[in-house]
């Protein structure tokens, strides 16, 4: 019998080692998995490569994950937001490395690393900075540069709703990087508000197959980021 | 005649009313954070515009009721918007494909400098020690069939923002086809900006003053 579920946050992030590549859902706090980084911060794994848009806001989730300086790297298309605080000082420090992709390109570089294409070549960012150091090359007369797969030990990301095949539905823009990272990492988790058996998911509405996902627990209840930032929360 | 400073032009709705009047029925339009927002507001009657937002959603209304919201509803600002019938989500490589793939019609965004060659540069200044953040913008001027800037002529100590050459690092290059401010509609074309329309009151001298770069008339 196939059953991906796993009884809580804390076994779901158990095994995730120091210097693990983590692929991180979530815009802003829409799909970001928060209590799965939580359990993630509880655990301690250090010099953690974090692969995620953003980079949190207060001192909760993500924010509170690099605020613990459990990260060593972020690769990040936009690492600042209304309040986000945390990232700025600990890069002005020089106590976090930032790779800045641009948001298409990070994208297309997690979802080529789930479908098992090494490299590719995009138009954007030819002519800018973010081009320096990156071969390029003419189609048709336009330039294109070429750009890595990106790939990971873990993902954490968060649905609305599985079945313990893995199965896999989400909540309105929460979707964003969820199905291409989950495509993208060695062991996928998911955190959702309710698992419900095989067949209690329309195959027509699946967004993620469950052969890309590991582990599925239950978390009723999600905290909403923004809330906690409002009333100043911080994690731990 | 208004020659005064701020008195002169449009306000930021009117440059947004402006613009609203030149996107053609049917458009998917993605429009970027700031006055670009400004433009869903005046879509002329009877013109229906699919709006996208980059994380995830093609049919984006406008802001929720006070607490009717979902804070997994958002727009690319990470404010919380509404889907209208007829909606869509989608993943985010999805979503830079039809940015990316040309399949949107037109790109709205706000600009620090536009070069009379078409570059853009709306994402840094370059400082040391500013935290770079580059989100969409450079997937969007990279794929979106027309890209339109909107913003002040000047900035707020009154340089221009229509430049011979782009000092800011560049968002993409030859990558804007028209830019509206308070003062005047102008097109980037292979000869340099030209004017396509001045302001109420707004007279050609005065758009040129504060423009770096040749401005030709209509």
């Amino acid at each position: 019998m196939i059953d991906k579920r796993v009884q809580d946050p804390t076994r779901a992030v158990a095994d995730i080692h120091d210097g693990a590549t983590v692929m991180i859902g979530g815009f802003g706090e829409a799909g970001s998995p928060i209590e799965l980084i939580h359990a993630l911060i509880d655990h301690g794994a250090r010099g953690l490569t974090v692969i995620s848009n953003n980079t949190g806001s207060g001192e909760v989730g993500l924010a509170a994950l690099l605020k613990a300086q459990r990260v060593a790297k972020v690769v990040c298309s936009f690492p600042r937001t209304a309040n986000s605080t945390v990232f700025p000082e600990l890069y002005r420090q020089g106590k976090v490395e930032l790779e800045l992709v641009p948001q298409g390109t990070l994208a297309e570089r997690i979802r080529a690393g789930g479908a098992g294409v090494p490299a590719f070549y995009t138009p954007a960012a030819v002519g800018t900075p973010l081009a320096e150091g990156k071969e390029s090359r003419l189609f048709d007369g336009k330039e294109y540069l070429l750009e890595r797969w990106l790939r990971a030990d873990f993902a954490l990301i968060k649905g609305r709703r599985a079945d313990r095949f893995g199965n896999v539905v989400y909540n309105k823009t929460a979707r964003n990087f969820g199905p291409i990272m989950a495509m993208a990492a060695g062991v996928t988790i998911v955190q959702v508000n309710t698992v419900v058996e095989p067949g209690g998911i329309d195959p027509e509405s699946v967004v993620t197959p469950g052969i890309f996902v590991d582990r599925v627990v239950e978390v009723a209840t999600p905290l909403h980021e923004s809330e906690l930032v409002a009333a100043g929360a911080t994690y731990p | 005649m208004s020659t005064h400073g701020e008195e002169a032009g449009w306000t930021r709705d009117e440059m947004a009313r402006r613009l609203a009047l030149d996107i053609p029925n049917g458009s998917y339009v993605n429009l970027g954070i700031g006055i670009p927002e400004l433009v869903a507001r005046f879509v002329p009657e009877g013109r229906t515009l699919i709006y996208h937002t980059e994380n995830g959603l093609l049919g984006m209304g406008p802001s929720p009721a006070p607490d009717a919201g979902d804070p997994e509803l958002i727009n690319a600002g990470k404010r919380q918007v509404t889907a209208l019938p007829g909606a869509a989500y989608f993943h985010h490589a999805d979503s830079f494909a039809m940015i990316r793939g040309g399949h949107i019609d037109l790109c709205v965004l706000g600009a620090m400098q536009v070069a009379c060659n078409g570059d853009l540069a709306n994402w840094s200044t370059g400082e040391p020690d500013a935290i770079p953040a580059v989100g969409g913008a450079m997937d969007l001027v990279a794929g979106v069939k027309s890209v339109y800037v909107i913003t002040q002529h000047c900035t707020k100590t009154g340089e221009p923002k229509l430049v011979e050459r782009c000092t800011y690092p560049l968002t993409g290059r030859g990558v804007i086809n028209r830019v509206y401010t308070e003062l005047a509609v102008i097109d980037v074309t292979p000869e340099g900006f030209r004017l396509v329309e001045l302001a109420p009151g707004v007279e050609f001298e005065y758009v040129k003053e504060r423009t770096a770069a040749p401005l030709l008339r209509r």
